[in-house]
């Protein structure tokens, strides 16, 4: 054999022999300018193939044609880390009949290696790829960046089809999955939007509340007593989140610390604090913006990791083992810590663990950002309307009106308070959001569990009903 | 101690409820500029409400009233003086019968509501020519004028000239407030820097008005606060230097000595006030060994 392309999409998926029932699967790195989950669903339900589980890292609005092969039982079972709003509020109306299984970023590697979520045919949507499926995401007009979530799903699939925009000759230089793992290629006009894959340039918050939180939170970590040569970050690409990095890396420059590496997705800002001196690497999961993409494929320091080595738990060891300081946001925490990301306050999905609980995990220091209200909502509340992380992994939150140590974490909470930052406690922090917003009515669930929120480790940690029609 | 006031618009509770959250030493809940004529009713309602519910630990509360040519100030006191707010700012206040006239209309409310006589003090602003001219007559007009505000958007409309980032054009009025405030023995702050994507430059517009005299200065943009707090809190050299001069005035009353110097500088009075001054001033901060960087 001297290349694996195959004419079209159909006939690829004939080859691989899909059948009824069997499990499909797709990472997420295009985000929301993906084209191939649509591409390959439709192709799916016109070869009049029925029952499949759908295995997805994440899916985003532009994959709502889903519910509809939903509907269509073409699709029986999800199979994801995280759900983005338009879907989500779909899902919790009930229009799957079995219930979605939420895993974390980390979880999704280690079920699909153990075997216990196997997949039958990975498709993988690839920027670059030569003949034979050595693929990347680093070049092309689809550039994504990382592929780090295609990787357990290249290696552990029964078939492994490569879509690709940007045929290359053979060897591809640089590639991410090997060929080693490909069954099959297929040539498309285009596998995404490219804006809709990355954004141009991710910006800090100009919110004077996301800035004061995201002030305390370097703050916090300049007084954990984490931060020294060889610290190693986590932080998300919301806009306080960006922000707190901003700080953290003056604070980092000005104390002259030296980091060993920056995790997870990274962005614009991540890149610039590992220019700046402030890590010694980079471990990419997945690629945020466009200066993330360009840096990953220009700068040997900054690297793609795979979901597994990202945060298995089933993993020798992944690089969360080995994180300080993670900071993560909230829907919703109560006051034992526990955090939603799954659901919004009346109970409708609009996201998912994705990192958040591997992070949680494993990170010496768990912090998260949120603000004591949002749209008239307290968001510290005395019970979250779902557990997507448990409060025993959280350490901190920042809010705008003070500083919450989790009453576990002693010493940090003795450190804060010496080094005068405005320590409270949660109890209070839920009463000053109650008193700017009131106290909501508690909420009605609805009568159909919608879907499950299963730990790292497998054990169920909650369930999402779905939401009263009232609502 | 006001080194900031921030204004904040009193139609927007979403900005309100976090107001004592912004690091401000005083917030300005605005009835006039920022609230349009059909909004008048529900800010003032608003702003009555979240000075009655909201505790503002952190910071004083001002409350910007409608200019006296309107027909909303006496309205806007009745609501507000029984709450008695930390401060009242009167605008476009331009001499002292300004004053007086509202002074006279306050002192009516605090007994109508049983408050002791002279219980809201007033901080007016001073944003026209005339204003500035009578600044003196302003700052000595009525025992409740405790401070007085500059307002530069406004004054240039008056002066009929272009407000710029420098402010040449505002320079006068900055010193002759300064001195007219001071000559009065009260306080005086300086008006906002209005370029709020600007985070570089309210560095230099403050220290400009920290070196003039300004007690402090307003914002119309929370992003610029910490720069003020930070510009108008003593430096850790200022604090050791306070230190020093205290260490040599009690050695010198040891060993009783007259004429005391310092680096070769001779310690009179006002350096001694000074000292004290900042002292007070770093230890309400908390700035004991940890003062802003020069």
């Amino acid at each position: 054999m001297n290349n694996k392309i195959v004419r079209t999409l159909r006939e690829a998926i004939e080859l691989s022999g899909l059948k009824d029932g069997m499990t499909v699967s797709f990472h997420h790195h295009l985000r929301n300018g993906d084209y191939i989950l649509n591409m390959v669903m439709e192709e799916v339900a016109a070869m009049n193939i029925k029952g499949l589980t759908v295995n997805a890292s994440s899916l985003f609005d532009t994959h709502l044609p889903l519910i509809e092969h939903a509907r269509n039982h073409v699709v029986r079972k999800i199979q994801t880390d995280y759900m983005s709003g338009a879907i989500g509020r779909l899902i919790s109306q009930g229009v799957m009949e079995e219930q979605v299984e939420f895993r974390t970023h980390g979880g999704r590697p280690s079920a699909i290696e153990l075997g216990i979520t196997p997949i039958d045919v990975a498709f993988i949507a690839a920027p670059a790829s030569d003949s034979m499926g050595n693929c990347t995401g680093k070049y092309g007009k689809s550039a994504c960046g990382s592929l780090g979530y295609a990787f357990p799903d290249a290696m552990n699939a029964k078939k492994v089809i490569v879509i690709t925009d940007n045929l290359m000759s053979y060897p591809l230089p640089d590639w991410s999955i090997p060929e080693t793992y490909v069954d099959y290629v297929v040539e498309v006009d285009a596998i995404g939007n490219p804006s809709g894959i990355v954004s141009g340039t991710t910006k800090i918050t100009r919110d004077p509340i996301g800035l004061i939180m995201a002030r305390d939170a370097a703050r916090v970590i300049q007084h954990s007593g984490l931060l020294k040569d060889g610290f190693s970050f986590q932080t998300g690409a919301g806009g306080a989140s960006l922000a707190a990095a901003k700080f953290l890396k003056d604070i980092m420059l000005k104390e002259k610390i030296k980091g060993s590496f920056g995790l997870g997705g990274i962005t614009g800002y991540m890149v610039d604090m590992l220019n700046a001196g402030c890590f010694e690497s980079l471990l990419d999961v997945q690629c945020f913006d466009l200066d993330a993409v360009e840096s990953i494929r220009s700068n040997p320091r900054h690297q793609e990791i795979s979901a597994t080595h990202y945060a298995s738990p089933s993993a020798r060891s992944a690089v969360v083992d080995c994180l300080d300081v993670v900071i993560l946001g909230a829907t919703e925490i109560d006051t034992g810590f526990n955090v939603n990301v799954h659901t919004d306050s009346n109970g409708y999905i609009m996201g998912g663990s994705g990192g958040h609980s591997d992070t949680a995990a494993e990170a010496k220091l768990s912090m998260i950002i949120a603000p004591l209200s949002r749209a008239r909502l307290p968001i510290v509340t005395e019970q979250v309307t779902c557990i997507s992380t448990p409060g025993k992994d959280i350490d901190v939150l920042v809010t705008q009106k003070g500083i919450a140590v989790n009453p576990r974490n002693k010493e940090l909470g003795q450190r804060l308070k010496e080094a005068g930052l405005p320590v409270v406690d949660i109890c209070e922090l839920k009463k000053i959001a109650e008193g700017m917003t009131g106290v909501p009515r508690k909420l009605k669930k609805g009568g159909r569990p919608v879907a499950k929120v299963i730990y790292r480790d497998e054990t169920l940690l909650d369930t999402i009903y779905s939401v009263p029609d009232t609502l | 101690m006001r080194r900031s006031m921030l204004f904040l618009p009193g139609n927007t509770p979403n900005i309100i409820i976090n107001g004592d959250a912004l690091g401000a030493d005083a917030v300005i809940l605005d009835l006039e500029d920022a609230v349009s004529p059909s909004e008048k009713d529900a800010a003032r309602i608003l702003v009555r409400n979240a000075i009655q519910i909201m505790k503002f630990e952190n910071c004083e509360v001002i409350v910007r009233i409608n200019s006296l040519d309107s027909e909303y100030w006496k309205s806007d006191l009745d609501e507000i003086v029984p709450l008695k707010p930390d401060l009242i700012m009167p605008p476009k206040i331009c001499c002292a019968a300004d004053v007086q006239g509202i002074d006279s209309y306050i002192s009516e409310l605090e007994s109508k509501f049983g408050l002791e006589n002279n219980t809201v003090k007033v901080i007016p602003l001073i944003e026209t020519a005339l204003g500035v001219e009578n600044a003196f007559q302003i700052a000595t007009a009525s025992s409740r004028v405790s401070a007085l505000f500059l307002g530069g958007e406004d004054l240039t409309a008056d002066l009929r000239c272009k407000r710029t980032k420098e402010g040449n054009e505002i320079d006068y009025a900055r010193k002759r407030l300064v001195c007219a405030a001071r000559a009065a023995g009260i306080d005086v702050y300086d008006t906002p820097f209005t370029d709020v994507n600007d985070d570089e430059w309210i560095y230099t517009d403050a220290e400009y008005a920290k070196s003039l005299g300004f007690t402090g200065k307003s914002s119309i943009s929370p992003r610029h606060v910490a720069a003020i707090n930070e510009v108008f809190s003593p430096s850790q050299k200022d604090i050791d230097y306070a230190y020093e001069v205290m260490e040599a005035i009690r050695t010198a009353k040891e060993q009783g000595r007259g004429a005391i110097a310092l680096h070769g500088k001779m310690i009179d009075a006002p350096i001694v006030a000074r000292a004290k001054q900042t002292i007070a001033m770093a230890e309400e901060l908390s700035l004991m060994g940890g003062g802003r960087n020069e």
